[in-house]
């Protein structure tokens, strides 16, 4: 079983600042962390490697710093860790690093990728289903529990509103993951001490065969104008009356939103 | 201060520090309040491999010194000595078989104890035997190829939960102080029972009982050494073990000085906060200082053990005793400046101060200590003065 984990290096902190200029996140004097759901995903890694025997290889794309972030992921018990870096991946938004981090996916081979629903400094959730659309696999996000891992197929569980959807996979399959799902464990010294030992694979946008012109800003479709967190504002009607004045004033209402 | 660690040291220190914070200070006030045994930290100290800290490589540990076990235990302490206490008094077991055991046993229990998958216990002290070791009447008896043991262990930290004990016995009390042998027993070898858990003042997240031998019969392979060697069996050990309680006492005095700081920049009389005023600056500069001074004695005795020194019952009893009592001073001082709040249990440092008076009092009272050291100095005076 070869499972491939996805993982971010974030900034360390909730409250995330953005140069009003650039649009961009300010990164400079916060420490870097591994993205919290991330760590999820990593546990989740080892627990399958643990039931089933296989290889974990934990893969990010970024600045050479973030080979920190594999390093920590090394001293929890990760067998490999690759880093994906290349200055043509600058600027690439969810769609370019989706498609980046796919082709290094197919490059290394995976029956499971696992990542975190999402990344706490962007938000999107997107990296992680994009990837499975390029690599034209099935995805599975929000999962909650893995139940059982076959050769060839998983069953798990998809954190819903209300309850969890049960959901069977054929492998290989990615699955992005919510805090539910475990409890990251620590690392060892022993880990520790290998983490600073251990050589990070480093692939750049050649050994992966990426096209060019889908990476970075050029392969990017976004375009930041504002971030901004959205108002909360919604227009409130009460209807009052026996139900059936009720429903006809409702019909006429939805009708006049065009929404029937 | 920057008491030049190696990489390897900062690494175990740093990995101590992130358990202590993420797994033990978010639980430590529950388990002091229901005296509940840690099993879950255990498990995550047993999975990060600290208690393989100070077992030899060849055991499946990382070969580590004093130095090292020190450090890892002055961060637990820092958040909670129960559960610290549990895990020293792992070490404090274990150092009969490391010091005096058998390549046998060693590849019997070492691998064991260093994947943190048996924890043991260390049992010394009787109803009549505190710091008066002599007084044992746990007796152990050669009958063809056992010893018969009987009798009753008293206040044995980690009692019931450790799988394995290291245990002094006296084989013949005709001999006085060489009569005395220590063995390993197994929990679950007919005959070997724990008394009730004891209800402690502090410490109570760590388990605490008798252990009563009823004819418990062990094979003649299970004595630790040769017969006769209890008394230096358990002396080495409390050789090597006094600096891990000190470690706890600069852990411990360091966790109630940071939320004695903390509380003072926040806490406003007068219109100003507490730690502008000079009363309260200097109680901190003291406590500071005190602590420091501790810390730099505990490392240096613990480096001069791991640098091979033969005898060092005086340094040792002096880095427990120092540390020890600064670390009352401190976590009474750090109620004394929270006032009212530091008596309250909402702040953890009324835990701290009740906790850290049994460091004045366990692995030999700090009493005994400076009769350790005052014999110590007799000796030097008398080899000096020939």
């Amino acid at each position: 079983m070869k499972i491939v984990v996805c993982v971010k290096q974030v900034p360390d902190t909730a409250e995330v600042r953005i140069n009003p200029e650039t649009n961009t996140l300010i990164r400079d004097g916060v420490e870097s962390i591994i993205n919290p759901y991330d760590m999820h995903a990593i546990e989740a890694g080892l627990q399958i490697r643990e039931k089933t025997a296989g290889k974990v290889t934990v893969l990010t794309m970024g600045p050479p710093q973030a080979e920190n972030a594999l390093r920590e992921a090394i001293s929890m018990g990760v067998d490999d860790a690759v880093l994906l870096t290349d200055r043509s991946f600058a600027g690439s938004d969810t769609w370019a690093t989706a498609y980046a981090l796919s082709k290094a996916i197919e490059h290394l081979g995976a029956d499971v990728i696992l990542c975190g629903k999402q990344a706490i400094d962007g938000d999107t959730a997107q990296v992680g289903p994009e990837i499975a659309e390029f690599l034209d696999i099935p995805h599975i996000a929000y999962v909650r529990k893995i139940d059982d891992v076959k050769e060839d197929s998983i069953v798990v569980q998809r954190l819903m509103d209300e309850g969890y959807d049960l959901m069977e996979s054929s492998l290989p399959v990615l699955l992005t993951v919510v805090r539910e799902l475990n409890v990251p464990r620590m690392p060892s010294l022993k880990g520790k001490m290998a983490a600073k030992k251990a050589g990070i694979k480093k692939l750049t946008a050649a050994d992966i065969g990426a096209e060019e012109s889908k990476l970075g800003l050029k392969g990017s479709p976004t375009q930041v104008r504002n971030i901004f967190a959205p108002e909360a504002k919604r227009d409130r009607k009460m209807i009052n009356g026996t139900n059936e004045e009720i429903i006809d004033a409702l019909v006429k209402e939805l009708t006049g939103l065009k929404c029937l | 201060m920057d008491y030049l660690l190696t990489e390897e040291q900062i690494m175990i220190r740093d990995l101590a520090r992130q358990i202590a914070e993420e797994k033990i200070v978010p639980v430590r006030a529950e388990l002091d309040e229901t005296g509940t045994f840690p099993h879950d930290i255990m498990k995550t100290l047993a999975q990060s491999d600290l208690f393989g800290l100070f077992i030899p490589e060849e055991y499946g540990g990382l070969g580590k010194g004093c130095l090292e076990l020190a450090i890892a235990v002055e961060e637990l302490s820092r958040a909670c000595l129960g559960v610290s206490t549990t895990y020293a008094a792992n070490a404090l077991g274990t150092y009969p078989l490391l010091l005096f055991g058998s390549d046998e046993q060693k590849k019997r229990y070492l691998p064991d104890i260093a994947a943190g998958k048996k924890l043991v216990a260390f049992g010394l002290t009787e109803a009549n035997a505190g710091s008066d070791a002599g007084g044992i009447q746990t007796t152990a008896r050669l009958e063809g190829n056992e010893y018969v043991i009987n009798g009753t262990k008293q206040w044995i930290t980690n009692g019931g939960e450790a799988e394995v004990y290291t245990i002094i016995g006296i084989t013949d009390r005709s001999k006085g102080p060489r009569g005395a042998s220590a063995f390993v027993v197994e929990k679950g070898t007919p005959g070997f029972s724990f008394g009730k858990k004891e209800n402690k003042m502090g410490i109570r997240a760590s388990a605490t009982t008798e252990l009563i031998f009823d004819n418990c019969r062990v094979p003649k392979e299970n004595i630790i050494g040769k017969e006769g060697m209890g008394f230096v069996v358990a002396m080495k050990t409390l050789d090597n073990s006094r600096t891990g309680v000190g470690s706890q006492g600069v852990g411990v005095a360091q966790g109630a000085f940071d939320e004695a700081v903390k509380f003072a920049r926040q806490r406003v009389q007068f219109g100003h906060p507490v730690i502008t005023f000079q009363a309260v600056q200097h109680m901190l500069a003291d406590m500071g200082t005190s602590i420091e001074a501790a810390r730099a004695l505990v490392y240096a005795v613990s480096r001069f053990i791991d640098a091979g020194a033969k005898d060092v019952s005086k340094e040792s009893a002096m880095a427990k005793v120092f540390a020890t009592d600064v670390a009352m001073k401190v976590t009474t001082d750090a109620v004394q400046v929270m006032g009212g709040s530091g008596y309250m249990k909402e702040y953890p440092v009324e835990k701290m101060m009740r906790d850290a008076k049994i460091l004045q009092i366990y692995e030999g009272t700090n009493q005994i200590q400076r009769n350790v050291i005052g014999q110590a100095l007799i000796k030097e005076a008398a080899k000096a003065n020939k």
